[in-house]
């Protein structure tokens, strides 16, 4: 799946819930379903401090060429989405996650937790996962 | 409803007519998210009255012009309003004299004034200053800089678990190489109601200065400079119904003609010449440049409103209705409410088990319950009892028993799906 289909497959997922607290009860069991990052990249290199909530952060290139991405937050509802964006973006090529373009998020009405005043280290989280994609680019 | 509840509900009548202040505040009939604002973040800022918007409206309408500077009418006009301030300000809170009154941008300025101002002339490597653990970032930072820049030295008094200032900790502090106490008079983080009068006659029997943070207390209790003997007392407007970006500074007349101007610039002066400048007199010395003219106004009308209201009512209708909110949210399981002293004043602090503050806080908002989530500008405190943050629900006059009720409704929703 590229990641457009991805997100528009999220788009699809979204498009089912009516009330804003069923979006959020999804986004929160997604949270609670995210495989927790390794303890040992829970490091302070890998955090991504927000105001609010705390955003961890790891990536790895495979054999394959492909960026795996693995994420945690101390924040439900950051990790929930925290869930999606690697749902998106994890298990891609350095050159495609650079060359994508995110808009899954605002089409499901969650924009507001990107905006800079939230502080909740997603905004951080996607400028840094594209900063890893320019980055295994180069080491290409 | 329990009787005390009922109680509580039938005296908060008697106190404030809440319905009609409400329909003074224009803002607290939006709604928010699809339902009515239920807005609890005024220790963040709080909300203005009609009166005080009618007044920042009038006067750029009909009064606007620069003052101190202007001999035609307009000018004269303005600058009579900002001086007829001051005095409002003055009698507010007890000052001998409207020219221990300086206009600043906030309470941070007002701080920033007196670190860099006193500690500029007064601090020299190996004196002291003592703050307190509850003490937001703009009574800790503004220290610590001048501190490091003297080679002065920051005490910090530690607080016990229910968020009580350690007065037996601060005497031990307390020496010769004290010169100067910076305390909050309120925290506005756990809503503790500092003993300020009995810090400041401590650090005076030691011949040290007391700067208190009244950014959280003036708009919830009465204060009176006098009576607390404080050398210096700052806060802002915004938090009291007025303005952003104007505050106070009070100080006494003679630790403050002691002390060198602050900015240089226009009306801080007396006469300029390129060899010597010499300093205007009090207040204007501290008040360079154009002020915020509209500010000082603001917050003077904001002033009037308390009073019309009388700060005693405010503060117990606000202590009914922590009261009520504090013995709902106990009820709750897995909440823990961060601050329990004694004393405290409108603010409801708290953490529930196995969520993050922001968790709640972003649900409650989509129910239109606006509540601050997070350190609160106050970093050491939650480290002090190692939390990431806490949310919390500030309160004032024109909050609600029922807005309690949706609070707390809001709340147990928000656990329902977190946990
Ligand atoms: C106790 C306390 N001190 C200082 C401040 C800073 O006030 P301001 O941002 O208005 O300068 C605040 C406001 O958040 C406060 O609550």
């Amino acid at each position: 799946m590229t990641i457009k289909e991805a997100q528009d497959e999220i788009i699809d997922e979204f498009a089912l819930f009516d009330e804003w607290m069923d979006k959020y009860e999804h986004i929160i069991e997604l949270g609670k379903d995210l495989p927790l990052i390794e303890e040992q990249y829970k490091t302070e290199e890998n955090l991504i401090k927000g105001c609010q909530s705390r955003v961890w952060l790891h990536a790895e290139l495979t054999n394959d060429n492909n960026i795996v991405f693995t994420a945690d937050s101390d924040a439900i509802i950051t990790k929930g989405i925290i869930a999606l964006m690697i749902r998106v973006f994890s298990n891609h090529t350095p050159k495609e996650i650079a060359q994508s373009e995110l808009y899954f998020i605002d089409q499901i009405g969650l924009k507001e937790h990107l905006s800079p005043t939230r502080s909740n280290g997603l905004l951080s989280m996607v400028k840094q996962i594209k900063m890893y994609s320019i980055a295994f680019q180069a080491k290409a | 409803m329990t009787t005390k509840l009922r109680h509580v509900l039938e005296t908060k009548t008697n106190i404030l007519d809440v319905e009609l202040i409400r329909s003074e505040f224009p803002i607290l009939s939006r709604k928010v998210n699809g339902h009515p604002l239920v807005y609890l973040d005024n220790g963040a800022s709080s909300q203005k009255p009609q009166q005080v918007i009618s007044a920042i409206s009038k006067y750029y309408t009909y009064e606007n012009s620069n003052i101190h500077r202007g001999i035609h009418t307009l000018s004269q006009e303005a600058t009579n309003a900002y001086e007829e301030a001051r005095i409002t300000v003055q009698k507010f809170i007890g000052a001998e004299h409207s020219h221990e009154v300086i206009f600043t941008e906030g309470t941070t300025e007002s701080i920033n004034l007196i670190a860099s101002c006193y500690g500029k002339k007064h601090l020299t490597s190996g004196d002291e200053v003592i703050i307190s653990t509850m003490e937001h970032h703009s009574n800790i930072v503004p220290w610590q800089m001048i501190c490091e820049e003297k080679g002065a030295v920051l005490k910090v008094v530690p607080i016990n678990d229910k968020g009580e200032f350690l007065m037996d900790e601060y005497e031990n502090l307390l020496s010769d190489k004290t010169k100067l106490v910076a305390i909050s008079h309120v925290s506005n983080t756990l809503g503790t109601i500092n003993p300020v009068k009995e810090i400041v006659a401590k650090a005076h029997q030691k011949g040290a200065l007391v700067l208190i943070d009244g950014a959280q207390a003036v708009p919830h209790t009465k204060v009176d400079v006098q009576e607390l003997d404080c050398d210096f007392y700052a806060f802002s407007a915004h938090k009291m119904f007025g303005p952003t970006g104007v505050g106070i500074l009070y100080g006494k007349e003679d630790l403050l003609n002691d002390l060198p101007p602050y900015q240089g610039g226009g009306d801080m002066i007396k006469t300029v010449t390129f060899e010597k400048t010499t300093y205007n007199e009090l207040p204007h010395k501290f008040e360079a440049g154009t002020p915020n003219i509209v500010g000082g106004i603001a917050i003077a009308e904001a002033i009037k409103y308390i009073n019309k209201i009388g700060i005693d009512k405010i503060e117990a209708y606000e202590h009914e209705l922590l009261a009520y909110a504090t013995e709902q949210i106990q009820q709750i399981d897995g909440v823990k409410i961060i601050g329990e002293a004694e004393k405290k004043a409108s603010v409801l602090s708290f953490i529930v088990d196995g969520t993050h503050p922001s968790d709640i806080g972003m649900i409650i908002d989509k129910l239109g319950v606006a509540i601050r989530t997070g350190h609160h500008c106050t970093e050491p405190l939650m480290n002090r009892f190692n939390i990431p943050g806490t949310a919390r629900a500030s309160f004032a006059f024109y909050n609600t028993f029922e807005e309690v009720d949706i609070f707390i409704n809001a709340l147990k929703k928000a656990i329902k799906m977190l946990v």
